[in-house]
């Protein structure tokens, strides 16, 4: 199977904090994988050290045979163009009207005639199914309208990676369903890859191909959804069964709570 | 003592690498402005939000500087049978120091302020980021228009603040005072020079546009992406941005005018 992104060894702090410590990861090409973990483990820093849009302190990060990191301005640029990101919170541009925010990457990078990008841009938005919102403003979208025109304006260049950030968090039942089969439908139909942080973990296991598990800057499990769901481990079933109790702890590291509130024992 | 030296070490470092940081900025900026005669639509939109929508401001203070000058000028020189030298003094004040200062000043407070937090937001909401992914530089796309049209914006808001000064302080003079109208337009002529006064307060906003420009820019791009950091950019923005315009004036008038 040929790979589409490639981590080796891959080392990555924010401040003191280590993020990333020697990740090893691959994603296969037009395949839907998912990048699961709790929260805090550096899943949107995965997808910004594939952007480009962070740099890792040591180790390679290889996007369709280039190496992000030894990029130029310029040839970054051309990678991107390649590539699609949902950002978690939209990003779309709050000055902009829907149907701007989706022609904007055909108006930067493409010189198609006004009415071309007309249609266009009303195709993706049916895809997502907000073709009715496409005079609406961004600040009268809902959180998951939002996020439906931002996957329109991520898939209107027709990118070979898509990259999903936390995509089902904070959508009702329907739309979460919708959004789930147009993720299906765009890899199967255009043969994209794709990749998906969440936490969602039954959304997430019904439609990716691969998964990585990571936890403390390492991958913990990687397989398909089925050999995810009969893994042995304790810590995978806990995450996958989303248990309170059980070897991942529940708290972030901290002096005992007796020492905080001041109580003296004995 | 050991603790308190290494403190200022690392106090000294953030403040060198935060001026590294702003210097390679404004070479991307400036990398990025050729761009922007290809596409005057981006400029010319930007010049609206930071120069049309700073005229209010800056012709209303216009006004009311002009008349106060003309007041006091004429309150101090009248005590010497001097109010005929109302004229020179009001027009070299305004073309030389205030027309340039104050319009700064309050270009730093109104369109600066408002450029760093602008840009600031877009940040904390990713859409930097966002363009980034677009493979859209946001430096090029959005920073450089909002730059250029502040730089081009503050020498004109200047003149017109100038302008606004002088008519303001004539009326006062002239029109209510009893100081004689021919006599404060005649002396304009004679005593203010083109090049040493009049363009020299030009080349000192065209200056200070760059200077406030850079700093509202850096400012807004740099802040740390919370509702704390973008508000303590905005005021970083009007502090040293007001703090740059008054020093850098000192050293330009010396520069200009001699003395030094």
């Amino acid at each position: 199977m040929e790979e589409y992104i490639v981590f080796d060894d891959v080392h990555f702090s924010r401040g003191q904090r280590k993020i990333f410590n020697g990740m090893n990861l691959s994603v296969p090409k037009g395949k839907t994988t998912a990048i699961m973990g709790p929260s805090g483990t550096g899943k949107t820093t995965l997808l910004k050290l594939i952007g480009g849009l962070l740099m890792p302190e040591h180790g390679t990060v290889m996007v369709d045979g280039k190496s992000v990191g030894e990029l130029g301005h310029d040839d970054l640029f051309e990678l991107r163009k390649s590539m699609g990101m949902l950002f978690q919170s939209g990003a779309l541009l709050t000055d902009e009207s829907v149907y701007e925010n989706v022609a904007y990457p055909l108006r930067e990078h493409t010189k198609l005639s006004e009415s071309m990008v007309r249609d266009l841009v009303s195709m993706k938005l049916e895809a997502v199914g907000l073709r009715g919102a496409i005079d609406m403003m961004p600040s009268e979208l809902s959180g998951g309208m939002a996020r439906r025109v931002a996957l329109a304006r991520s898939i209107a260049l027709d990118p070979d990676l898509i990259m999903y950030d936390e995509p089902f968090t904070g959508l009702d039942p329907i739309t979460m369903s919708t959004v789930v089969t147009l993720i299906k439908k765009l890899n199967d139909a255009l043969g994209i890859t794709s990749l998906m942080v969440s936490h969602d973990v039954a959304e997430t296991l019904s439609i990716a191909d691969y998964c990585h598990i990571i936890s403390d800057g390492k991958v913990v499990v990687s397989g398909t959804p089925d050999e995810l769901q009969q893994s042995d481990s304790e810590w995978v079933q806990q995450f996958l069964q989303g248990q309170p109790d059980g070897p991942a702890p529940f708290h972030y590291p901290a002096a005992p709570i007796a020492e905080d509130l001041g109580v003296k024992h004995g | 003592m050991v603790n308190l030296l290494a403190n200022v070490g690392v106090w000294w470092l953030e403040i060198l690498q935060r001026v590294g940081r702003g210097f390679l900025f404004f070479i991307q900026i400036l990398t990025g402005l050729p761009a922007l005669l290809m596409r005057p639509r981006l400029l010319i939109k930007e010049l609206y939000s930071v120069g049309v929508l700073s005229l209010t401001i800056v012709l209303v203070s216009g006004l009311f500087v002009g008349m106060v000058l003309g007041l006091q000028f004429f309150m101090t020189l009248s005590r010497f049978g001097a109010e005929s030298a109302l004229s020179v003094t009001v027009n070299l004040t305004l073309l030389r120091e205030l027309g340039p200062v104050v319009t700064a000043l309050l270009f730093a407070g109104r369109a600066g302020s408002a450029l760093t937090a602008e840009i600031g937001l877009m940040k904390t909401t990713e859409q930097l980021s966002g363009m980034e992914m677009m493979a859209v530089d946001p430096v090029h796309r959005i920073i450089a228009p909002r730059f250029l049209a502040a730089v081009i914006a503050m020498p004109l808001l200047a003149v017109l603040f100038s302008v606004v000064g002088i008519l303001s302080a004539w009326f006062i003079g002239a029109g209510l005072l009893g100081v004689d109208s021919g006599s404060f337009w005649a002396q304009m002529q004679t005593s203010v020079d083109w090049y040493n006064d009049a363009m020299n307060g030009i080349y000192k906003s065209i200056v200070f546009g760059i200077v406030v420009a850079w700093i509202a820019v850096f400012e807004g791009y740099d802040t740390i992406p919370t509702s704390e950091g973008v508000g303590r950019a905005t005021t970083r923005t009007v502090v040293n941005g007001s703090l740059a315009v008054l020093a850098l004036d000192f050293i330009l008038t010396s520069l200009m005018f001699g003395g030094i």
